[in-house]
């Protein structure tokens, strides 16, 4: 007997079955499986929190409106990019990212660090018709997030869904002394389940995202995501280097 | 299952599903390519967003690729694979009313995500952006897809499963999986629309890449494969030029490809392990791709004079040449330093369509035009039709993927060119966008070209099937004026 003939696979539908499984299964093991443990996937590093109830809420729309399809949120390790956008991109960062929001296609400007780097009335006109403050962009006009009022009722359901996929939100009094000892009492209010509505619209209220503070606007919710990206981690804490090891 | 030899091919096999699956790839190929024409558009011309939310770039994006991928390239898939798993195994297809279910699943399914979309309803995954009720419906249906082809090859009446069958099996496997596993997300509530993603950042992303260069590994290649190793064949009317080159690359190319998907993520936050582990894998993956390419063009061998004459060879001779094209530029993107100009770019964009046009779009029009015919037992309305979309078409691709070269390269350029005397920037972004405006003008008018080619198409298939039941009316009056007389 020859050792093995490829035809008695030919022949037999369900060994052809297994043996495909069998073969396709193993990239996949390999590549993703030993990201879940090995350590050094995900950096040490201080500042990284969930993200508040309104930030949470602007992320949201930042979905709805598929602007992941022309903003990266990942700044790669190149001389360019750190001129342009800053310090390259921490897996750290977006750890409590579901889903990641890296993107594929620069359209648009990289996004992760854009924080702080315009004024909210900057981003309010630039959402309404960009053109009106950068005159060759060709992003589409955003007015309906000035007109729509924010829908939070279900942020609590939502941070509860999070909560099961593993971000830290707390709901007992054990979790949120956890946050405040991990985070510090600021934060952990934020991560509060509990008083996740009355938390959004005191975070409305006082950042006035949107210039009006008569209306809690959609508006109110993505200038509040778009002003905390990458603001969460001080670098000027690290030795030029440290994260390399990470790599 | 006995057959008497009188009964036709028409009553042996389930052609009703086929029929219906192949004019369902035509209608959610019209419009997933017009809504990627307009979407081309938008971003020439920022106006045609018209402040309207269903439409905006960022909703209608998705809205093109589930409709070319999923309706175009799926029902098309469906389709093929009913027709070559019927007539290779000799068997009908198993189960009537499962195989219906199939169909109204995955039109269903096409359907109300793209309709999702528009209202804002996604997930934010590259080509998996149904949010989870649809996500259970596309796992119900390809469940049943998986039941009624495996019971069809248990039924065959050849002891040989022939090798297309591989591929498209290979396909049905692998997409289970990754769908399965891409799209493990807690709903909000039972009764929202919305869900967020089980797994975040890092370990996210890698499971996204992984299902979304095997949703082109396997989907938009292996089953296209099985596609090209029935209709080639048929159509060259030669047989396969290498079953064992078919073999070898079967199986290297199902185990390399899970391995590839990092090499979207060069150079983030990904480790390098994983991502230099990608590279390598997309590079040994150019063999079994060009062995496959190699495997077919060759299967014309002593027939070359066919492509003088039949504008169906030429559809999938250029449909395999662009396949070889395009797995060469892929591995050569996968390569980090390249990958460090490319990515972020439209280059990318440039890459998937030289594939996806050029590849899967060209052999689905070429099978489609091959089997369409027979399934309703007559010959094509106009060949000449065929003709112009087979000149439109490529014309079309080549406007396409040299704009994006044009667009891809130059933008990776520009954004990395710094001031010699002062080692700045030398261009702002914004400059860099600017460029960008003349390559989306051509990128639109090739996608005008490939839309104009497939209205032909849908033209030409429709008189088609009228021209079928013309004929069908006249035989069966001339039968009944035969009885009336004897």
């Amino acid at each position: 007997m020859s050792f093995f003939k490829h035809e008695s696979i030919e022949i037999n539908a369900g060994l052809l079955i297994a043996l495909t499984m069998v073969v396709i299964s193993i990239g996949g093991l390999v590549e993703i499986v030993p990201l879940f443990y090995i350590k050094d996937t995900i950096e040490k590093v201080e500042g990284v929190r969930p993200y508040s109830p309104l930030e949470l809420r602007g992320r949201d729309i930042y979905q709805r409106e598929g602007c992941y399809l022309c903003h990266s949120q990942m700044i790669r390790p190149f001389r360019d990019e750190m001129l342009r956008y800053g310090h390259y991109s921490l897996a750290a960062e977006s750890q409590y990212d579901h889903p990641f929001q890296w993107g594929s296609k620069r359209t648009g400007p990289d996004l992760a660090r854009v924080g702080g780097k315009y004024s909210n009335e900057w981003h309010v006109a630039h959402m309404i018709n960009p053109r009106d403050v950068v005159p060759e962009s060709i992003m589409p006009s955003y007015p309906w997030l000035m007109e729509n009022e924010l829908q939070y009722a279900d942020v609590a359901d939502r941070m509860r869904a999070l909560k099961k996929a593993g971000v830290p939100y707390s709901e007992t009094r054990e979790e949120y002394q956890a946050n405040v000892e991990k985070f510090g009492q600021e934060a952990a209010d934020k991560l509060n389940i509990l008083a996740a509505e009355q938390y959004l619209v005191a975070e409305a209220q006082a950042g006035n995202f949107d210039g009006d503070r008569s209306r809690l606007t959609e508006m109110d919710a993505l200038v509040a995501y778009l002003q905390v990206l990458g603001t969460m981690v001080d670098f000027s804490q690290y030795e030029e280097g440290h994260f390399v090891e990470f790599r | 299952m006995a057959q008497s030899a009188a009964v036709g091919t028409q009553q042996q096999y389930n052609y009703a599903i086929i029929k219906k699956f192949s004019i369902m790839a035509l209608v959610w190929g019209v419009l997933g390519m017009a809504a990627g024409l307009y979407a081309a558009l938008e971003l020439a011309y920022p106006f045609l967003n018209f402040n309207i939310p269903e439409i905006t770039f960022g909703r209608l994006r998705p809205v093109h690729t589930t409709l070319v991928i999923f309706g175009f390239g799926g029902s098309a898939l469906f389709a093929t694979s009913y027709y070559v798993v019927q007539r290779t195994c000799q068997a009908r297809l198993y189960g009537e009313g499962l195989a219906n279910f199939t169909f109204w699943g995955w039109q269903l399914s096409v359907g109300l995500g793209a309709l999702s979309y528009m209202f804002g309803i996604t997930q934010s995954r590259e080509y998996a952006e149904f949010e989870w009720p649809i996500d259970i419906l596309i796992t119900l249906t390809w469940v049943a897809y998986f039941w009624v082809y495996v019971q069809t090859l248990r039924a065959r009446s050849q002891p040989h499963i022939y090798v297309a069958n591989w591929f498209y099996i290979s396909f049905i496997l692998a997409t289970a999986i990754l769908h399965i596993f891409n799209n493990l997300a807690i709903p909000v509530n039972l009764f929202s629309l919305k869900s967020y993603s089980l797994f975040s950042g890092v370990q996210d992303a890698m499971t996204q890449w992984w299902y979304g260069h095997n949703a082109v590994g396997f989907f938009l290649t292996a089953a296209f494969l099985g596609m090209m190793y029935y209709f080639v064949p048929k159509q060259a009317g030669r047989p396969v030029y290498s079953y064992r080159l078919s073999i070898i690359h079967f199986w290297a190319l199902a185990f390399l490809y899970m391995w590839v998907g990092a090499h979207h993520l060069h150079w983030t936050a990904l480790p390098d392990w994983t991502s230099t582990l990608a590279a390598t894998f997309s590079v040994m993956l150019l063999l079994p791709s060009w062995g496959g390419m190699i495997n077919g063009i060759m299967t014309l061998s002593g027939a070359w004079h066919k492509l003088r004459t039949d504008p169906i060879m030429l559809f999938m001779i250029t449909a395999l040449s662009f396949y070889g094209m395009s797995t060469f530029e892929g591995p050569l993107m996968s390569l980090k330093s390249v990958n460090a100009l490319s990515h972020y770019t439209d280059w990318t964009i440039g890459h998937v369509h030289s594939g996806a046009l050029g590849w899967v779009a060209l052999i689905s029009f070429g099978s489609l035009y091959h089997m369409v015919p027979r399934l309703y037992d007559t010959k094509l309305w106009s060949l000449r039709l065929v003709y112009a979309h087979f000149f439109l078409a490529t014309i079309g691709i080549v406007l396409y993927i040299t704009a994006m070269w044009v667009a891809g390269i130059g933008q990776g350029l520009l954004l990395r060119a710094f001031d010699d005397q002062f080692g700045t920037l030398a261009y702002t972004f914004i400059e860099t966008v600017t460029f960008l405006h003349k390559p989306y003008v051509v990128r639109a008018l090739g996608g005008a070209f490939f839309v104009s080619g497939i209205v032909l198409m849908a033209i030409n298939i429709a008189m088609t099937i009228r021209q079928a039941k013309v004929e069908q009316a006249a035989i069966e009056a001339k039968i009944a004026s035969k009885m009336a007389r004897a």
